[in-house]
């Protein structure tokens, strides 16, 4: 069988901070991750293999230093990675995104066999749109499987699969064909730590790198800014609100004299409030 | 208006709006965005259509009263028993023959699990743009949708725009945008859409539906009072007092995102933009700085007060009431004062 899993390396939003006068994001030495929500698509299609035997390929479209995740995930046991980049790929939208790596994904079945899975994370922690697994899946013509928690049954000779996935209000359990596409939920397993040997490997092993027309491309202009329908028109900072918060005197008070002007506060501003909650405190 | 449509998207015309219908009933962020659509379309000077797609049990006629009640002047309906339950294949297949034969110029659906789901394919198939999770759509003086939407990890916000393609799309979270008032025995039109999908052609089969167990316990995106900690609470013992004024104040309780990083609450307990977004009554923020990404979760609140040592956080800047002070020392003495005002009028009253 063979897995390809999308990653994506993200900054570690966790560091980010914004300068305090400009409103700008001060990116200087901040670390980049695999995006978090895709280890857990990794760790599930390693969970596969190595019950079902084959191969993991991890993909990633990106600057050069992505390979950087990439390597990360050669450590964690997949068995071969590719990085797509090109200049022609900047500044991409999710709809080109999922068009260079749904064209990604054809030229590595062409080239290692058709991969009977593709996996994404649910989502990314920078874009946070959720579009690029359900984009690659119509592209490709896979069936999709969004918000998967589990799978239960993955037969190969019968080429198909049943899972659990999170719905509205519930868990739905469905069964399809394969191939599929499968954008994992997340806390549904834990990464593991690579072998001694993977990781050894990881910083040694060759790293495919594709540019467009190696991936089969031959038109670009479904690719980077010019294959993007959506166009970013303006960047701006929240306007404060026209009044500001009016605060409440604290100096050299105690808490009790503080809180009981607070809600004077409240309930001036908010006249039917007062009356509603008495009515709701009155049902305990 | 200034500019003239392109020759080629003169033919698209109409705001729609996904309506969800989950377990016969229909989800609130469809009706919140037929209020926004309803916007949209007196701006360009076009209709409002709900599009209703179901299995043929769907409660479909109930569900066009309550979608022109809340302010369309259509309903597009779709039925067939193949759609009885969501399943991205055949759903996916009917909107998006829907949109190439009606033409909308906008699209919008709710970002739930199943509008994400979905817009993603829609918009793929469609090859147009989908704008994700927008906090405010306005239409700009070409006719265009602008979708604004936080930009990641900083204090901004951008809007996007679909330039050369057509509907324009976008998913918009719940509670984002208010609930229009209903105006009973406002009617529209319906129209119906045939579907031609055959059972056999859907390889999907939905097996079980197990519901939350949990699903009756209080909704803090629909709680009438929430109260919320952040880090400025020093550690997870003082979430306490966050659950306590919110017990008495008959409300629900939540947190910023570092919280359900540290392990102090379950992520459902999180506010903002990757959390839940909350409109209600009254909002009480304690500890928590206001970064844009918890802001847009909670700036439809009536009444934002917060509680900060810092006189200068951000979250001042859209907070109604401010208290500049020691949150693990106000949030007791404010959840007593409460508690005997209350009593007080209860027995009064
Ligand atoms: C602040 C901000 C807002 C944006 N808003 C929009 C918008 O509203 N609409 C829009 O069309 N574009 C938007 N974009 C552009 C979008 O982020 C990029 O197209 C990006 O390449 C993919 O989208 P995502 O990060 O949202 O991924 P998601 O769709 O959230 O990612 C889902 C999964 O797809 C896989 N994946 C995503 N990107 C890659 C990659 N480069 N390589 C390998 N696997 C990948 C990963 O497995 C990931 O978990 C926005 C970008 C930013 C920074
Ligand atoms: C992609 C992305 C998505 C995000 N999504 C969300 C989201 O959905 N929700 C969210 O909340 N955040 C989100 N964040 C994180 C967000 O940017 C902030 O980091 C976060 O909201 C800060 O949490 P905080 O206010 O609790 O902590 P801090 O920013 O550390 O603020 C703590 C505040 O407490 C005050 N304080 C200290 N001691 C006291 C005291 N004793 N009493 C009172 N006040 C005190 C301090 O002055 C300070 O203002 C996201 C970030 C990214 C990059």
């Amino acid at each position: 069988m063979h897995i390809v899993v999308c990653i994506k390396q993200v900054p570690d939003s966790a560091q980010i901070r914004v300068h305090p006068v400009t409103n700008t994001i001060m990116r200087q030495g901040v670390p980049t991750i695999i995006n978090p929500y895709d280890l857990f698509a990794v760790e599930e299609a390693l969970r596969l293999r190595d019950k079902f035997g084959g191969e993991v390929t991890v993909l990633t479209m990106g600057p050069p230093m992505a390979e950087d995740s990439l390597r990360k995930a050669l450590g964690f046991g997949a068995n071969r990675a590719v990085l797509l980049t090109d200049r022609f790929f900047a500044g991409s939208d999710t709809l080109a995104t999922s068009y260079a790596l749904s064209q990604a994904v054809k030229k590595i079945g062409e080239t290692w066999g058709e991969a009977q899975i593709v996996f994404t994370g649910k989502q990314t922690i920078d874009g946070d749109t959720a579009q690029v697994g359900p984009g690659i899946a119509r592209r490709l013509g896979l069936n999709q499987l969004t918000y998967v928690s589990a799978i239960h049954d993955l037969d190969l000779a019968g080429g198909t699969i049943r899972v659990s996935r999170r719905a509205e209000g519930g868990v739905q359990e469905l069964t399809t064909k394969l191939p599929a596409l499968i954008t994992m939920l997340e806390g549904t397993n834990e990464i593991r730590r690579g072998t001694v040997q993977d990781v050894l490997r990881a910083s040694r092993a060759e790293v495919t790198v594709w540019n467009a027309a190696q991936a089969g491309i031959a038109d670009v202009t479904n690719c980077g800014l010019r294959g993007s329908p959506t166009v970013v028109k303006r960047v701006f900072a929240p306007q404060a609100r026209a009044v500001k918060a009016d605060q409440i005197e604290v100096k050299d008070r105690k808490p009790e004299a503080v809180a009981a002007d607070l809600i004077e506060k409240i309930f001036a501003t908010q006249p039917a409030l007062e009356a509603e909650l008495v009515r709701t405190a009155a049902q305990y | 208006m200034k500019k003239e449509l392109p020759e080629r998207f003169r033919s698209y015309k109409n705001v729609w709006v996904f309506i969800e219908i989950e377990h016969g009933e229909i989800h609130p962020v469809s009706l919140e965005l037929l209020g926004e659509g309803r916007k949209l379309a007196d701006k360009l000077g076009v209709e409002l259509a709900g599009v209703l797609i179901g299995g043929e049990r769907a409660p479909l006629a109930e569900a066009s009263t309550e979608v022109w009640e809340h302010g369309a002047d259509a309903v597009y309906i779709a039925t067939h028993a193949a759609l009885e339950h969501y399943r991205n294949d055949p759903y996916s297949r009917v909107l998006t023959d829907m949109v190439n034969e009606f033409k909308p110029e906008i699209l919008l659906l709710g970002a739930t699990v199943l509008g994400r789901d979905l817009a993603g394919s829609v918009a793929t198939t469609l090859l147009t743009g989908l704008t994700a999770d927008c906090t405010e759509l306005a239409i700009d003086d070409d006719r265009c949708l602008a979708a604004t939407r936080p930009t990641f990890g900083g204090s901004l916000l951008c809007t996007i725009y679909t330039l050369n393609t057509r509907p324009q799309m976008a998913t918009v979270r719940p509670r984002v945008m208010s609930m229009p008032p209903r105006q009973p025995g406002r009617k529209g039109r319906t129209v119906p859409f045939r579907v031609s999908l055959r059972e056999d052609d859907i390889v999907t089969k939905v097996l079980r539906f197990l519901p939350d167990r949990d699903s009756n316990k209080a909704q803090l995106a629909y709680a009438d009072i929430v109260v919320a900690g952040g880090l400025g609470l020093k550690s997870p013992e003082n979430m306490q007092h966050v659950r306590a004024l919110a017990s008495v104040l008959g409300g629900d309780w939540g947190g910023s995102r570092p919280l359900v990083q540290k392990g102090w609450m379950p992520a459902d307990r999180q506010i903002g933009q990757t959390g839940k977004t909350i409109r209600p009554k009254l909002y009480i923020a304690a500890g928590i700085s206001g970064a844009i990404q918890h802001r847009v979760g909670v700036e439809g609140a009536d009444l934002i007060v917060a509680i900060n040592t810092d006189p200068q956080a951000p979250i001042f800047d859209f907070a109604h009431v401010g208290v500049v002070a020691d949150a693990i020392e106000l949030l007791p003495a404010l959840t007593e004062a409460f508690r005997k005002r209350l009593a007080v009028n209860r027995l009064a009253g």
